[in-house]
């Protein structure tokens, strides 16, 4: 088998410059709503004290559970041995790059003193999981580019395996580190689960090959560069298998929950009463999310076309978001419960549902985060050679060839 | 490991001040628990400060202890409660099954195995050998996770511009802050402005003292007629207890 050439996009198009112009004006927009925040303080958010985290925070945390799974088809190429998967492995590595410096970048801009963050590089509490995530984000970001280099370096391909299971490895321990920002909230009925981890990990497999996807489709698409359809088949069912186990898992979480008495009342919550956040749950997460896409992706005729599987990978991204959106907003406007049993009031929201009204300064700041992570690729795939020129089935092999080839491999 | 050496370090430096203290001046020690400790020397794990609410006493309505702690610490009083700090509530609590009602002030707890500390990335967040909680104000980065963390919503984000803060009360905008138990005053002997308000009401609910010293009346008191921790499920022992929760 011939491996497809990597090649860099021309980037002189009509299309490529409004696409970056459009990007670029996400990412001013949000500094604008960064410094505006950092200028009048949270106030002009809709963040208070009883909703601490919001939007920003939604976005960073899809951005950065999502950069670990985007690295998905490197690990399978790299790790497992599948060589149909390895002319995207570059690409795969830049997008979980770029997702986590949008993500990051994002948390960074909504800190209360941003200006403060050589503190949060050089005083560790080395007992907060947060510390340690400054760590594992870093480490995870000079790995991915190794890594990268390696990959496109001719000479140093066969280092490659080796950095790419470095990667693999830490990836999964990035994405519990995630979770368990979570996780370790004893305090959030919401959260107070083991099950934060896995269920992180299960997300973080489908947001990111949802993305990949999408990108995929788009670059080749763009570009006019030629894509056969088996290693996308191949994809898009391994989509269809992540969500299933995201849909598993969110469906453990809130039974487990459910034998819990203490945790009735959050789960009525999320589950019934919640107004905006139930619809989210219901319809954005487990309809768009997840039964939308498994309809899409498992159809005899829809699985085959194009247009469907980058829909289903748009809604898993939609439904993410959602998801993210519950978990994180849902798990705060619950109130705290200081008193088991028993009514509550006071002149600090003490026993009531918080509502969260989010301003558009947080939504731009968020949002800006996507801009950053599409900069970022953008601009990769025009100054390196990170896309096949041409990944047909020639060069994509059927699965049955593939599985030969792994083995031969 | 370094918090615990800096610990010890400063219980010896403390044994040391307090055999000083024993040759120079024994009359300091008749001063009793609430005693000065001399300017520039660390806090003591000798001492745990803790406060006793005696919710039989604490009166409905009542919020003399607020007011008290928002005037000494110059917190709050924009008029936004959502985004407005608040360092002390008082929380109406009512069993709807005996129709049975109370009241209590809620504030940081100072909790000895305060999770707030654990989460914070850059240790601005911090307890003091004495067993007081807080915040450093100029390592705190704002990044919310303590508030995420602490179960009693005892800690506030300072959502905008902070007007002439007190001088013992750092505060600023972008930064998390709490109940410090009145530390200043603490450190210099007196007790923390919300216990002195609530005896000149003449309820008197509020008791400060030191837990670790078995001759004090709080200590005393918690022994005789117990004081829970809210949340005690949560095992992290919070100097603040209270009496009259569940009659
Ligand atoms: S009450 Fe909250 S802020 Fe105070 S020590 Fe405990 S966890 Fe920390
Ligand atoms: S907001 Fe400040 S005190 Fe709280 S965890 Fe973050 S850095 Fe620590």
């Amino acid at each position: 088998m011939k491996e497809p050439r990597l090649q860099a996009i021309e980037g002189r198009s009509g299309g490529f410059y409004a696409l970056a112009a459009l990007l670029g004006a996400l990412v001013a927009a949000g500094l604008w709503a960064a410094w505006q925040m950092e200028h009048h303080g949270h106030a002009i958010t809709g963040m208070t004290n009883q909703i601490v985290w919001g939007l920003p925070h939604v976005f960073a945390v899809f951005l950065i559970v999502t950069a670990s799974g985007a690295l998905n088809v490197a690990s399978v190429a790299s790790v497992f041995g599948r060589k149909a998967y390895k002319p995207l492995a570059p690409l795969s590595a830049v997008l979980a790059i770029a997702c986590l410096v949008g993500g990051l970048a994002v948390l960074v801009l909504d800190l209360g003193r941003p200006d403060r963050l050589v503190v949060a590089m050089t005083r560790y509490n080395f007992r907060s999981i947060f510390a340690w995530n400054i760590y594992l984000y870093t480490g995870f970001l000079a790995i991915a580019a190794v890594y990268l280099w390696l990959m496109l370096e001719r000479r140093m391909n066969r280092y490659s395996r080796v950095a790419g299971t470095v990667a693999f490895l830490w990836r999964l321990i990035l994405t519990t580190g995630t979770g368990s920002i979570f996780g370790f909230l004893v305090a959030r009925q919401a959260y107070d689960a083991a099950i934060m981890a896995p269920l992180f990990i299960a997300m973080s497999l489908a947001f990111g090959t949802a993305l990949f996807l999408l990108v995929l489709i788009g670059a080749f698409r763009a570009t006019g560069r030629p894509l056969g359809d088996h290693l996308l088949h191949r994809l898009k069912n391994l989509l269809g298998v992540f969500v299933a186990v995201v849909l598993y898992f969110t469906a453990v979480q809130h039974l487990t929950n459910l034998y819990a008495a203490e945790h009735h009342g959050v789960e009525r919550y999320i589950l019934v009463e919640g107004g905006a956040v139930t619809a989210l749950f219901w319809v954005g997460q487990v309809l768009v999310g997840g039964l939308v896409p498994l309809g899409l992706v498992y159809h005899p005729t829809l699985g085959r076309q194009r247009g469907a599987i980058a829909l289903a990978g748009l809604a898993v991204l939609l439904g993410g978001l959602a998801q993210i959106y519950v978990i994180i907003i849902g798990g705060q406007s619950y109130p705290l419960i200081l008193f088991p049993g028993m009514e509550v009031s006071s002149s600090f929201f003490d026993g009531v549902i918080h509502t969260y009204r989010p301003t558009g300064v947080e939504l731009l700041l968020g949002l800006s985060g996507l801009g950053i992570t599409g900069l970022i690729t953008l601009l990769a795939l025009r100054v390196l050679a990170i896309l096949p020129a041409a990944l047909g089935d020639e060069q994509a092999p059927a699965p049955a060839a593939g599985a030969t080839e792994a083995v031969r491999a | 490991m370094a918090e615990q050496a800096a610990t010890r370090r400063d219980f010896l430096r403390a044994g040391g001040a307090l055999a000083a203290g024993v040759l120079l001046a024994p009359g300091v020690f008749l001063l009793g628990p609430a005693a000065a400790r001399p300017a520039g020397e660390p806090a003591s794990s000798r001492q745990r400060w803790g406060l006793l609410v005696d919710t039989r006493r604490c009166a409905d309505g009542c919020d003399a202890c607020v007011s008290a702690c928002r005037e000494e610490n110059g917190w709050g009083g924009r008029g936004r409660p959502e985004t407005d700090p608040q360092w002390i509530r008082k929380v109406r609590v009512r069993d709807p099954r005996s129709g049975r009602s109370f009241s209590l002030p809620v504030m940081c707890q100072h909790c000895a195995h305060p999770p707030c500390v654990d989460v914070c990335p850059t240790g601005a967040s911090m307890r003091r050998a004495d067993g007081i909680v807080l915040v450093d104000r100029h390592r705190c980065i704002g990044c919310r996770y303590c508030m995420m963390a602490c179960p009693y919503k005892a800690r506030s984000l300072e959502h905008e511009a902070v007007e002439d803060p007190r001088p013992w009360a750092p505060r600023g905008k972008g930064t998390v802050e709490s109940c410090t138990l009145c530390v200043h005053r603490v450190d210099a002997g007196r007790e923390p402005a919300c216990v002195e308000a609530c005896r000149r009401t003449g309820n008197a609910a509020l008791v400060f003292g030191d837990l670790a010293d078995p001759a004090s009346e709080i200590a005393r008191s918690v022994r005789e007629l117990g004081g829970e921790a809210l949340r005690a499920d949560l095992g992290l022992d919070p100097g603040v207890r209270y009496l009259g929760l569940n009659v």
